[in-house]
């Protein structure tokens, strides 16, 4: 199977309902993205799949061939990118940081899709989970990436 | 690169100075690597590090902790792990304060084992908020003193004497000639030269970073996908591992009824017997994974006499019921006057049972373990730990081999909270051990979300029985408690059996209040579980019981919450001035009900707590939404008497506010049969974004001894938000998690 991540194609050898996490961690090495519960719930995997914020533990390899993958380490790539990750410097988001390839992962595509996102939309947008509880610094950086 | 052999210093040094090895000979340089310090190859680390032992005191062997490189940058190795709680830039900023370099040029790593990093009272560990206030010292004289040997070389290397030099961050300057040097032409001179007999530190007055709100060296790394987890180790020619436990704990594997078919799956390389579970090896943890659970295991009963076997009819309600009906007056921690007689003589009596259930960590990074067996007889782990000595020396007896020929990597920990100590059943790294070498290649063991919850150390499930007396005007003359469970510390490091266990009881002895008569006791009663600490431990449900039967008294007393406690704190100083500050905080003491601006009914509540040698003040803002809490701000008084970091302390403080709101409200760990009913998070909601208070941090430095940051914001928490319910609800809050009621409004 061929995969277009972070614009460059690459070939994986593994079985078509591999879900993408670990087509990108274990079979490319890209480790960006995190394993958290393989079950849709926390977001740590999170990835863009044509834009759309999508949840690598759950989306299988063979629904994302022909798509436009982006992950974290293609991150400062994207000018809306690099924005969310000043606004994550300035704000001193992370904490132990696990989930933060995948909050910063799902900002970028709220921004993207919604350049100036109402506090209303930044909470239906940031729902992935943190366990440090870095919630608060979250919203402020997305509301500060959006006026950047 | 800048890696050097080196012997291990012969005699004996200093104990009091910081010991530089270099004076004796040893230090060498490679490829033009001018280094304050070495690096020493990971093999013989361990060995050098506990030969040293002998000749210096942990904390002051300069070269154990700092490298200077060429190019001025500080190499330092943090006998502390970070795991978010900010340590590394706290000790890039404490060192850097006396050395004179900007934390900004600090690369910061955890040290590897060894003596000299035995920093809390000669041993190693992160965790008891202990980190900052346990090497606060040490380390700026260690700055200090690497900055004084700099001084010294410069001095030789103008030929002017060393009153005639200053430091600028970074640089030597010689004001007199305008003649400067950077650190990094010097640090090999200044390795030979002997370490200062005395060193002055900075007049905290002058302090550039040290109290300053210094950006953290860890977020660019982690806001780009760059950071290093344990979990994200990869080491040349390793396969990956994935394991099935025994449901319950004590029961081995027995038939593996499809073993053929798994072992010719695709990328499976082999199946495996451990104790206690199963494992599957392939060339990708998928298949791992997808293998070991198609894998149709027997699990054999326990073993009679099995230590800490669950059994096979525990039920977290049944063990609830045992708890609440164990009687007695239990082994006394605490006792002041005659509360007994005092509560027979009380003009009134108020009593109560409080409840909290076990916990789980919930940390975002599954437990791994990578395990390489090296050719020269080393094993080589990379592991998410609290602790890398006891790691080192638990895994040097699994595997069989000397502890100093285990070398431990001790990468960045996605969330910790207390889940990576050394707890033997809940750590993957005697697994990772067994496989590398049953395959002779290196391993990567993950745990999935669900084996985690299977044997994640839980926080003990706690029950305290109060009595408090008040005299005729209302004012509380005694109280008494009776905890019954068991404390973590007990487990872990041995419990007398005619000692309480002070995390048992942690919260609700050691409570400020002037109250004249007070008896504090335990009934151990065993918990069946695997416990484990917990961001706060004891305090994080013994203040929730002692904070909130407060408030039951003062409302029996018919006095207010918050005079009552400035009335009972009057004489302490410290504390009457906290409890002000978060009251003008939150804009003024109201406890309501009053009515919010969006319509909603909303209550405040009130806690202290005394957690780690710091000091909190907690107010909790709550209304009721379809008999359900909802927490809408959170002010947070803390003085830890002096501080590093203002920053950082506040996050530290929105971390702790996140975690006792979610143990306030939703979090149960719930077992039937012996078997957890939640196996990831969607059995076990934490805290999501859209339930996260607002938080108002006002940090106090009274100039009290220092005290710690990671864990004292929590403890206030979950009384404040109950003391606020109390208010708004028909029924008092005794019982942990709050969602599991449904809570009906006082009428207006």
């Amino acid at each position: 199977m061929e995969l277009n991540i972070n614009g460059i194609r690459q070939e994986v050898d593994i079985e078509a309902d591999t879900p993408l996490l670990w087509a990108l961690r274990d079979t490319l090495g890209m480790t960006g993205t995190k394993y958290g519960c393989g079950v849709a719930q926390c977001g740590a995997c999170t990835v863009l799949v044509d834009g759309q914020p999508t949840r690598s533990c759950v989306t299988t390899v063979d629904t994302v061939v022909g798509t436009q993958i982006t992950t974290i380490e293609a991150i400062t790539d994207d000018p809306v990118g690099r924005k969310v990750v000043e606004a994550w410097v300035v704000n001193q988001v992370p904490q132990c940081g696990y989930c933060q390839s995948g909050q910063v992962m799902a900002a970028t595509a709220l921004l993207k899709e919604t350049p100036q996102p109402t506090d209303d939309g930044i909470a239906a947008a940031m729902v992935n989970l943190c366990r440090c509880g870095t919630y608060n610094a979250i919203a402020a950086a997305v509301r500060d990436a959006a006026q950047a | 690169m800048n890696q050097i052999h080196t012997d291990v210093p012969g005699n004996a040094a200093s104990h009091d100075k910081p010991f530089n090895i270099s004076r004796r000979g040893f230090l060498g340089t490679v490829a033009g690597a001018l280094v304050l310090g070495v690096a020493v190859p990971g093999a013989i680390r361990p060995a050098l590090a506990q030969a040293a032992a002998a000749a210096a005191a942990p904390g002051t062997r300069v070269p154990a902790f700092i490298e200077i490189r060429p190019d001025s940058t500080v190499f330092f190795r943090s006998a502390f792990i970070e795991g978010g709680q900010g340590i590394f830039t706290a000790m890039a900023q404490i060192v850097g304060e006396e050395l004179d370099v900007d934390p900004a040029n600090f690369v910061v790593e955890a040290a590897p084992p060894g003596p000299d990093y035995g920093l809390i009272g000669g041993y190693r560990f992160t965790g008891g908020s202990f980190s900052v206030r346990s090497s606060y010292d040490l380390m700026r004289k260690l700055g200090a003193s690497a900055r004084g040997m700099l001084l010294q070389a410069a001095a030789e290397r103008l030929s002017v004497p060393v009153a005639e030099l200053s430091t600028e961050p970074g640089r030597v300057m010689h004001a007199a000639s305008g003649r400067s040097l950077a650190y990094g032409e010097i640090a090999e001179a200044a390795a030979r030269l002997p370490v200062p007999e005395t060193v002055t530190l900075r007049e905290p007055k002058d302090f550039r970073w040290i109290g300053k709100p210094v950006e953290r060296l860890d977020i660019r790394a982690k806001s780009t996908g760059k950071t290093q987890y344990a979990i994200d180790t990869k080491v040349e020619n390793m396969l990956y591992a994935a394991v099935q436990h025994s449901p319950r704990l004590g029961g081995e594997p027995g038939s593996l009824a499809n073993e053929a078919e798994v072992k010719v799956r695709k990328g499976v390389h082999s199946v495996h017997r451990l104790p206690g579970a199963v494992a599957v090896v392939a060339d990708s943890w998928w298949r791992a994974r997808m293998a070991v659970e198609a894998l149709q295991v027997t699990w054999t009963e326990p073993a009679a006499g099995t230590a800490h076997a669950m059994p096979a009819d525990f039920s977290s309600a049944g063990h609830m019921e045992k708890l609440k009906a164990t009687t007695g007056d239990g082994v006394v921690f605490e006792e002041q006057g005659d509360a007994a007689a005092a509560l027979s003589s009380a003009a009134k009596v108020v009593e109560a049972t409080y409840d909290a259930p076990h916990l789980v960590h919930g940390q975002l990074e599954p437990p791994s373990a990578v395990a390489r067996w090296n050719e020269d007889g080393t094993l080589e782990l990379w592991i998410p730990n609290q602790a890398p000595e006891m790691f080192q020396g638990d895994a040097a007896k699994v595997a069989d081999i000397a502890p100093e020929k285990v070398i431990i990597h001790s990468p960045m920990l996605g969330g910790f909270f207390g889940r990576h100590f050394l707890y033997q059943s809940a750590n993957p790294y005697p697994q990772a051990i067994l496989l590398a070498k049953a395959i002779g290649r290196p391993i990567k063991l993950v745990w999935s979300r669900e084996e985690e919850f299977l044997r994640d150390t839980l926080r003990p499930m706690g029950v305290v029985r109060f009595r408090a007396g008040l005299d005729q005007d209302g004012n509380p003359t005694a109280v008494s408690a009776v905890a019954v469970g068991e404390g973590a510390t007990g487990r872990w490091f041995g419990r007398q059996p005619d000692k309480v266990d002070s995390s048992a009881v942690e919260g609700i002895a050691g409570k400020i209040y002037a109250i004249p008569n007070k008896r504090i006791a335990q009934i151990h009663v065993d918990d069946p579980a695997i416990i484990g600490f917990w961001r706060s431990v004891g305090h994080s449900m013994n203040d929730f019981f002692s904070e909130t039967f407060f408030d039951e008294m003062a409302d029996a007393g018919r006095k207010d919450p918050y005079e009552l406690r400035l009335e009972l704190l009057k004489d302490s100083a410290r504390h009457h001035t906290l409890l002000q500050a978060v009251a003008e905080l939150s804009g003024g003491w109201k406890r309501g009900p009053f009515a919010a601006e969006d319509g909603t009914r909303r209550a405040r509540g009130l806690a202290m707590a005394s957690p780690f040698g710091s000091e909190v003040a907690t107010i909790a803002e709550v209304s009721l939404s379809d008999g359900q809490v909802v927490v809408h701000d959170v002010w947070v008084a803390i003085d830890p008497g002096s501080i590093v970091n203002p920053r950082v302390i506040e996050h530290q403080v929105n971390s702790a506010v996140a975690l006792g709101v979610s143990s306030a409200l939703l979090e149960e760990v719930v077992y039937i049969d012996g078997l957890p009913q939640a196996r990831n998070y969607d059995g076990y909601p934490i805290l999501t974004p859209d339930m996260m208070p607002r938080v108002h941090v006002r940090i106090i430095e009274s100039g009290a001894p220092i005290g710690g940051i990671g864990e004292p914001g929590l403890p206030g928490v979950p009384p404040a938000i109950a003391n606020a319910v109390a208010v708004l609800a028909t029924e008092r809050p005794r019982s942990l998690p709050l969602s599991k009621t449904t809570f009906e409004e006082k009428k207006a």
